[in-house]
């Protein structure tokens, strides 16, 4: 059992500085949950504090049923990726993914036996004789996973383990990485700021800012219902275009006036919450894959093109919507240039509100 | 814009002097040494001759001989030895746990103790001379092993110089070390001293370098000339009135062949050293 259970967790630095300052959060054993957030939202003192590098201030930290606020990083079953992978320079990487097994006095054959098992799993085996710095960016990666794997630990933490990489090689390492969590079926706890990242590899995802959980569910609903303009803004790339509107009310219809428009705004989004809103001005989010550049006789807006930026299968277009910046994703073929008039309509059913005081959602 | 033969001419100009200062250079430092071994061959009034005689007329080879017998150079050579390699080992041992201890540890008054280690390193060597003359003659060991080692058993350079090794280690290496279960000494002994091997190397060198010309400390601490080292025995052929520069100079041959002959060997590590401190 390696469940993970914060309860009221504090965590204040030298100084009075407090990074962490009231986190509740519960992470079922077996689970792959994504701490994601930008940088200094707490993320990785977390991280830090569940490997025991970081002392609590306050608060209980349950590993199982099993309060750790005091054990040693050795006794909590746990094993831990750095971002600069931390090997031991001075080893050879059979050494490195063995020194912890040497330590724990483990039969000899026995860590023979565990170190080939995962240099097998790794594809490391013709490697174990190097030292780390004979080694590729990808394969130091991988020297560290195998370092964590052959402690057989309840929990694995991973503190931004892709972000040295190349591109090409983060995208391998991140299906390498999901491969490991199926196979191993242990709890995975893992820091990104990369929102890719988190969408692609966890079955669930707790978005961070100042230290406080702003968002914690499944990928699909962070990116569907988003709880506030942070996640929305966070979550995404393109990240959600965001246009002030007001609320009005006509006919029964609820409607948002936006950039000399009127948005007719979905039946299903809660009328009494938005009759709270009739008059006041909201924030409208909506996805760039969500807005369509095509010329039809129906469109919302009217925009000009500023930027198009092609990325092979789809285009980005940049475009200036009286004077609000809105991102649409086009078809390659889109056949709109820079300085080209768009008429852009919005997929109405994908239309988010967010409160403009208090960025929370109001509609969906 | 300079033409290219311009910019060829220009850069063989800058290359023809930057030689032409670098063998200025390296004569003046290798004048001394020429110097001495020419004078060892000479007779006392080839050495003090105006003007003064490069070549000696024969080579005179008795002054070796004259050197030996004035001093008792086994017992030079093995005093040096031992004092070499007892410093050495401390500034080793004890540097290399301050300097981590400085780098990686976090305690009570670290910051002020390590401006101690700085205001140390700071000041003069030869103002601790009195004081800790009279704690090695209160303690009864001048004229032993231990009275030449005393001064070098804690570095401050070594501890200032091994400090910043330690600080360019990042902490992730040492905090994977306890979350495989090292404690603070084996993170210290299995996985961060043998990462600061050059440095190590470096300190070892510049330390041997040091001990091995210490003259000052050597004369005031052992005067039985059984006890003395190298530098300090050879201090002692320098008379009142007189000197035999022929002698003389045949004993600091004999003297540096040792550190000859350990540079000539170590020639790579010693470069190396200077150059990652950024010593003299």
């Amino acid at each position: 059992m390696a469940s993970i259970t914060f309860k009221h967790v504090e965590k204040t630095y030298p100084g009075n500085v407090t990074v962490v300052p009231d986190l509740n959060l519960e992470i079922q054993d077996k689970e792959f949950v994504i701490l994601v957030g930008p940088s200094g939202c707490g993320k990785s003192t977390t991280l830090r504090m569940i490997a025991g590098l970081e002392d609590i201030t306050s608060g209980e930290l349950y590993i199982g049923d099993r309060v750790v606020n005091d054990v040693a990083p050795k006794d909590r079953d746990i094993a831990m990726v750095f971002q600069n992978y931390a090997l031991y320079p001075h080893m050879t990487v059979y050494k490195n993914i063995a020194f912890g097994l040497t330590l724990q006095k483990i039969p000899q054959d026995e860590i023979d036996r565990r170190v080939h098992e995962a240099a097998r799993a790794l594809d490391l085996e013709h490697l174990l004789n190097r030292k780390p710095k004979a080694l590729s960016g990808g394969q130091r990666q991988r020297v560290a996973l195998g370092r964590a794997m052959v402690r057989n630990p309840a929990v694995f933490l991973l503190d931004e383990p892709l972000s040295n990489l190349d591109a090409k090689l983060r995208t391998a390492m991140r299906a390498e990485i999901s491969r490991l969590h199926k196979r191993l079926q242990t709890t995975f706890v893992y820091v990104t700021h990369d929102q890719t990242e988190a969408m692609t590899m966890g079955d669930r995802i707790v978005v961070m800012k100042n230290g406080i959980i702003q968002q914690n569910d499944t990928p699909q609903t962070l990116y569907d219902y988003p709880c506030n303009l942070f996640v929305a803004g966070f979550i995404g790339s393109p990240q959600m275009n965001f246009l002030d509107a007001v609320i009005a009310e006509e006919d029964g219809k609820f409607l948002a006036r936006t950039c000399g428009s009127s948005i007719v705004l979905p039946e299903r989004m809660d009328k009494q919450a938005l009759g709270a809103y009739v008059g006041k001005t909201v924030v409208l989010g909506v996805r760039p894959e969500d807005v369509d550049a095509a010329v039809g006789p129906n469109y919302d807006l009217d925009a000009t093109v500023e930027i198009a930026e092609l990325m092979g299968a789809e285009i980005h277009l940049h475009l200036d919507c009286q004077g609000s910046k809105v991102v649409v994703r086009a078809p390659s073929t889109y056949p709109g240039r820079v300085g080209d008039a768009a008429k852009l309509s919005l997929n109405k059913e994908k239309i988010h509100l967010f409160d403009k005081e208090t960025e929370q959602a109001i509609a969906h | 814009m300079k033409t290219t033969a311009s910019l060829t001419r220009s850069k063989r100009i800058t290359t023809f002097l930057t030689y032409a200062a670098l063998i200025l250079g390296s004569v003046i430092m290798i004048f001394p040494f020429v110097w001495m071994i020419l004078t060892s061959s000479k007779t006392i009034p080839e050495s003090l001759a105006i003007p003064p005689t490069i070549f000696p007329k024969e080579l005179i080879l008795s002054n070796f001989q004259d050197a030996m017998e004035s001093l008792p150079f086994l017992n030079l050579y093995w005093n040096t030895a031992l004092m070499i390699v007892f410093r050495v080992l401390c500034a080793i041992v004890f540097s290399s746990m301050a300097g981590y201890a400085f780098a990686k540890l976090n305690f009570k008054g670290k910051n002020f103790l390590f401006g101690i280690v700085l205001v140390q390193m700071s000041l003069p060597s030869q103002i601790f001379i009195i004081p800790q003359y009279q704690m090695v003659a209160h303690m009864g060991l001048a004229n032993t092993i231990f009275a030449l080692v005393f001064p070098g058993l804690v570095s401050a350079f070594g501890v200032f110089f091994l400090r910043q090794t330690y600080m360019g280690i990042p902490n992730e290496i040492g905090e994977a070390a306890y979350l495989d279960g090292c404690n603070q000494w084996q993170t210290f002994t299995k996985v961060m001293f043998p990462l600061t091997g050059t440095s190590v190397a470096a300190l070892t060198i510049f330390t041997a370098v040091f001990a091995y010309s210490d003259l000052m400390w050597p004369l005031v601490v052992n005067s039985d000339l059984k006890m003395m080292t190298l530098s300090s025995g050879l201090a002692t052929l320098r008379g009142q009135f007189t000197t035999n520069f022929p002698v003389l100079m045949a004993g600091s041959l004999l003297a540096m062949l040792p550190m000859v002959i350990l540079y000539l060997i170590f020639q790579r590590q010693f470069i190396e050293g200077i150059a990652s401190t950024g010593g003299k």
